[in-house]
C-alpha cells in the first residue's frame, strides 16, 4: 500500500468529472423526459462532489463550499419540483414523455 | 478524521464504484422504475463520500433532501405517467450517439487531464475542521449568507406555489353554466388532450 496520509483529492475529483460526463450523456440520449430530470440530478450531485471536495482540502478553515452545496441541494430540490409539474401538465396535455414528441419549438 | 487511511481507501473505491456502476444503470436501464431506484442508491453513496469528506451535516441534508424527497417525488412522476408506449423509432439515432458519446469522452478526458495535471493549493493539515464543521455553517448561514439564505426560502416558497399550480386540475364544485353540482367522477376522467396530432 501507497504511503498516504490522506485520499488523494484527485480521486474525488475523477469520480465527478466521470459521474458529470454520465449525466450529460444521459441528458442527451434519453427518450423518457422523467431520465432527463434523473441525467440533471446525476450532474448536480457531481458538482457537489467537486464543491464537498474542494471545500475539505482547499479551504478547510471556512468550509464555503458546504454552504454552496446547501445552496446547491436547495436549489436541486426546487428544480426536481418544478421540472416534475412541468412533466405532469405536459403529459395531460400530449399523452408522452417521448423527448422527442417535444417539437413545438423546433426550428 | 480518526478511521485509518487503508479503511477510508477501501470505503472510497466501493462508494465510487457503487456512484459510477449506478449512474450507468440510470441512464442505460431500459425500465425507468429501475432507473430511479438505482438513482437513490447513487444519492445514498454520494452521501457516503461527504461523511469520508467529514460534513456530517451535509450528508445528512443528502440523505433527507435527496433520497427523502427528490427521489420519492421522481418515483411519484413515474407513477403518474407510466404508460406502456412504442416510441417511434429515429432514423439517424446511431450518427446521434456516435455524435453525443464522442462528445461526452472528450469532455471526460479534458476534465481528467484538468484533475490531474492541475497543482492545487492544497493547505494543510486537510480534514482539520472535523465535528466543528457543522457548527462553521450556522456561522456562515446565518452572517455572510444570510441574504442567499434568505432568498432561498423564498425560492422553495415559489417553488411550491408553482408546482401546485402547474400540476393542478381544475376541479369544480358547481358547474358554470347550470349551477348543478358536479359530479365527482369527472375529476378522476383525463381531458381532452390537446395537441396530440401536431407533430
Amino acid at each position: 500500500m501507497m504511503n498516504l496520509e490522506s485520499i488523494p483529492i484527485q480521486a474525488f475529483l475523477i469520480v465527478s468529472s466521470a459521474l458529470f460526463c454520465i449525466g450529460i450523456w444521459g441528458l442527451l440520449n434519453s427518450r423518457n423526459a422523467v431520465r432527463v430530470l434523473m441525467s440533471i440530478e446525476l450532474m448536480l450531485n457531481a458538482v457537489n462532489i467537486n464543491l464537498m471536495a474542494f471545500s475539505s482540502y482547499v479551504d478547510n478553515n471556512l468550509i464555503q463550499g458546504q454552504v454552496f452545496t446547501i445552496f446547491v441541494i436547495t436549489v436541486a430540490a426546487a428544480e426536481a419540483a418544478v421540472g416534475l409539474a412541468i412533466l405532469l401538465s405536459l403529459y395531460r396535455n400530449r399523452v408522452t414523455v417521448d423527448m422527442e414528441s417535444f417539437n413545438l419549438l423546433k426550428w | 478524521m480518526s478511521i485509518a487511511i487503508t479503511t477510508q481507501i477501501i470505503c472510497f473505491i466501493i462508494l465510487s464504484l457503487v456512484i459510477l456502476i449506478g449512474a450507468l444503470g440510470v441512464v442505460l436501464l431500459e425500465s425507468i422504475v429501475y432507473s430511479a431506484f438505482l438513482l437513490g442508491g447513487v444519492f445514498m453513496s454520494v452521501a457516503g463520500l461527504y461523511l469520508l469528506l467529514n460534513a456530517s451535516f451535509v450528508a445528512a441534508a443528502q440523505v433527507l433532501v435527496y433520497v427523502g424527497a427528490v427521489n420519492v417525488l421522481i418515483i411519484f412522476a413515474i407513477m403518474l405517467v407510466n404508460k406502456k408506449e412504442d416510441l417511434k423509432p429515429i432514423s439517424d439515432i446511431k450518427s446521434r450517439r456516435i455524435i453525443s458519446t464522442s462528445i461526452c469522452l472528450t469532455l471526460l478526458s479534458l476534465l481528467i487531464r484538468v484533475d490531474l495535471t492541475n497543482v492545487w493549493p492544497l493547505s494543510s493539515p486537510q480534514n482539520s475542521i472535523g465535528e466543528e464543521s457543522t457548527i462553521r455553517i450556522g456561522e456562515h448561514l446565518f452572517s455572510d449568507y444570510l441574504l442567499p439564505f434568505e432568498v432561498a426560502s423564498v425560492l422553495l416558497l415559489m417553488a411550491m406555489i408553482g408546482a401546485i399550480v402547474l400540476a393542478r386540475r381544475d376541479v369544480m364544485s358547481k358547474d358554470i353554466s347550470t349551477g348543478l353540482p358536479v359530479d365527482q367522477e369527472l375529476i378522476e376522467k383525463s381531458s381532452e388532450p390537446l395537441l396530440t396530432n401536431k407533430n
